[in-house]
């Protein structure tokens, strides 16, 4: 396992991969939160970084299917993962390898943004006037969402040995699962029994009950088996071979 | 018995890719795996690595079974697919490194050279994968396959793209190999298998049509033994009959001609029989089956 998870971070930053996307996201997130108006921190009466956070997911629904379409894709593609599996190493080891490589990329990604943070922080009146412990379980929903949106992307890598098809299928299914539930919920005729429990299955609603600072045990539950959900799905896919 | 393989099937819908074949391969033993493409080979190969599970029957590596979930069993194979897959953007000792690193080797820098310095990677070791030629990435190939020192190989078309000399450098290397290890190796080169290999299976349609030494099976297909003859003069046709244990002949250029024979004492009687004509021989071979004439006949008789 061991093995895998230093290949995969290895080749994210041998390649331009690591830098592009984590480049991307940096810049994509200072133009929105500093430059543009519309969610320009410095235009808001609180010192606050909450626009990160409704951004942030944003980016993520296509910047990680974006990073992650290759992990089993290419690997099918070039039949490397047929020499993998004949080597002794279980294909649970392989997936975790793997995953944990996604998200050791999502923490470089994210560690960054505290400049941000860091920024608001001196800028508060007086400086240092911010909800500091909502801001780290903010950053903890947002990892957990990231996590999430990780193992979605190699659960559809594992599909599939086109990248594209797996990137339009990541993107679909974190598109569903971050927004998708919300809307349906919001139809006329689910409202007052089902639209609450509706709801409750997209990650929106529990991500936004992390935001505002409570960890709840029934949310990290949520993200636990949504996550592994997708990675039994994905051993599932990679064990059975026609 | 290293790899034992019995009455195993595997079948994809309703083909049946591999249809109850039995071999086995000893310690110290190269076996050539023989077949056109498509006959099942490369099936047969990915279940012995376990890869693949059988459908029917079941395989033996040094008397254990073989099984995906068997990890055990897994770091004792070395394996070389066909089109030998490589991560194209590592380098050369990174790719080893890594492989080192799943088979948990004690010294792997070690190793690694020395699997470098056998495979003849010298001066290509420090370059991207992806840079390589066609000959030094199956050297990668081949190294990969042997790194964590593995008792059986399985190499599939092992040496496809090497230049004349690199073939023979890796020819000496697998037969070094073949010493010690147990080697299933399959190729179309059939010259390969008169250069290699100790023992021939040949595999067509899922099933084996031959098994065994390459010259007792040319012995064996020939039904017999055929001479070729040149005499002084030309010999009458019906003249041929007085051989004794003559077969047949044919003429194959001027005063030249083929004679089958029942048994290997037919030099000996077209000799006699000249004697007694007053024929000179002026040159006289045993004509042995070639490998590809034993293959094309074996497969592509009409099922």
């Amino acid at each position: 396992m061991r093995a895998i998870y230093v290949r995969e971070l290895a080749s994210y930053f041998s390649s331009m991969i690591a830098y592009i996307t984590v480049g991307l996201l940096l810049a994509v997130l200072g133009l929105v939160l500093w430059v543009f108006p519309d969610f320009s921190l410095l235009l808001t009466p609180f010192a606050g970084i909450d626009a990160l956070f409704e951004i942030a997911p944003l980016i993520f629904i296509f910047l990680i299917p974006a990073f992650t379409m290759r992990t089993f894709a290419e690997e099918k593609q070039a039949a490397t993962l047929e020499v993998l599996l004949t080597r002794p190493v279980s294909a649970w080891q392989i997936i975790i390898g793997k995953f944990l490589a996604t998200l050791s990329w999502l923490i470089i990604a994210l560690v960054p943004t505290l400049i941000y943070v860091y920024s608001i922080y001196q800028l508060g009146s007086p400086p240092g006037n911010i909800d500091l412990g909502q801001i780290a379980a903010s950053y903890f929903g947002l990892f957990l969402l990231g996590a999430v949106f990780c193992a979605i992307g190699i659960l559809a890598s594992a599909q599939t040995s086109n990248q594209i098809v797996a990137f339009v299928m990541a993107v679909f299914l974190c598109f569903i699962l971050y927004y998708g539930f919300y809307f349906i919920s919001r139809i006329g005729s689910f409202s007052g029994n089902l639209d609450a429990i509706i709801e409750s299955l997209g990650i929106d609603y529990h991500y936004h009950s992390i935001s505002r600072g409570v960890i709840d045990t029934r949310d990290l539950a949520y993200f636990i088996c949504v996550i592994g959900l997708c990675l039994t799905w994905t051993w599932v896919s990679i064990t059975k071979r026609k | 018995m290293s790899i034992s393989v019995s009455n195993l099937s595997k079948h994809f819908g309703p083909q049946k890719a591999v249809n109850d074949i039995s071999f086995q391969v000893g310690k110290g033993e190269i076996l050539g795996f023989l077949g056109p493409n498509g006959a099942g080979k490369t099936t047969t190969m990915r279940m012995i690595t376990g890869y693949l599970a059988p459908d029917e029957g079941e395989i033996t590596i040094n008397g254990t079974i073989v099984s995906e979930d068997n990890l055990a069993i897994k770091a004792q194979i070395g394996y070389l697919p066909e089109n030998n897959p490589l991560y194209l953007d590592m380098y050369v000792r990174e790719y080893l490194r890594y492989v080192a690193r799943i088979y948990k080797l004690d010294h792997p820098w070690k190793r690694i050279d020395e699997v470098i310095g056998m495979t003849g990677l010298g001066i290509e070791s420090h370059k991207l994968i992806r840079t390589l030629s066609k000959g030094y990435r199956q050297r990668v190939g081949l190294a990969q396959a042997i790194l964590h020192n593995p008792d059986v190989l399985i190499l599939d078309e092992a040496t496809s793209g090497l230049d004349p000399n690199q073939l023979i450098e890796i020819r000496q290397l697998i037969r070094d190999l073949g010493k010690e290890k147990t080697i299933l190796l399959s190729t179309h080169i059939m010259q390969e298998v008169q250069a290699l290999c100790d023992r021939v299976v040949i595999i067509n349609k899922g099933v084996i049509v031959a098994d065994g030494n390459i010259h007792m099976l040319s012995q064996k297909l020939a039904g017999g033994v055929k001479v070729e003859v040149v005499f002084s003069r030309p010999v009458a046709d019906p003249t041929f009959q007085e051989i004794k244990g003559y077969r047949s002949h044919e003429k194959s250029g001027e005063n030249r001609y083929i004679i089958s024979g029942e048994t290997d004492a037919i030099n000996e009687t077209v000799f006699d029989f000249a004697v007694s004509k007053n024929l000179k021989i002026l040159e006289m071979t045993t004509m042995r089956e070639s490998v590809e004439h034993i293959f094309q006949q074996l497969t592509t008789k009409v099922s």
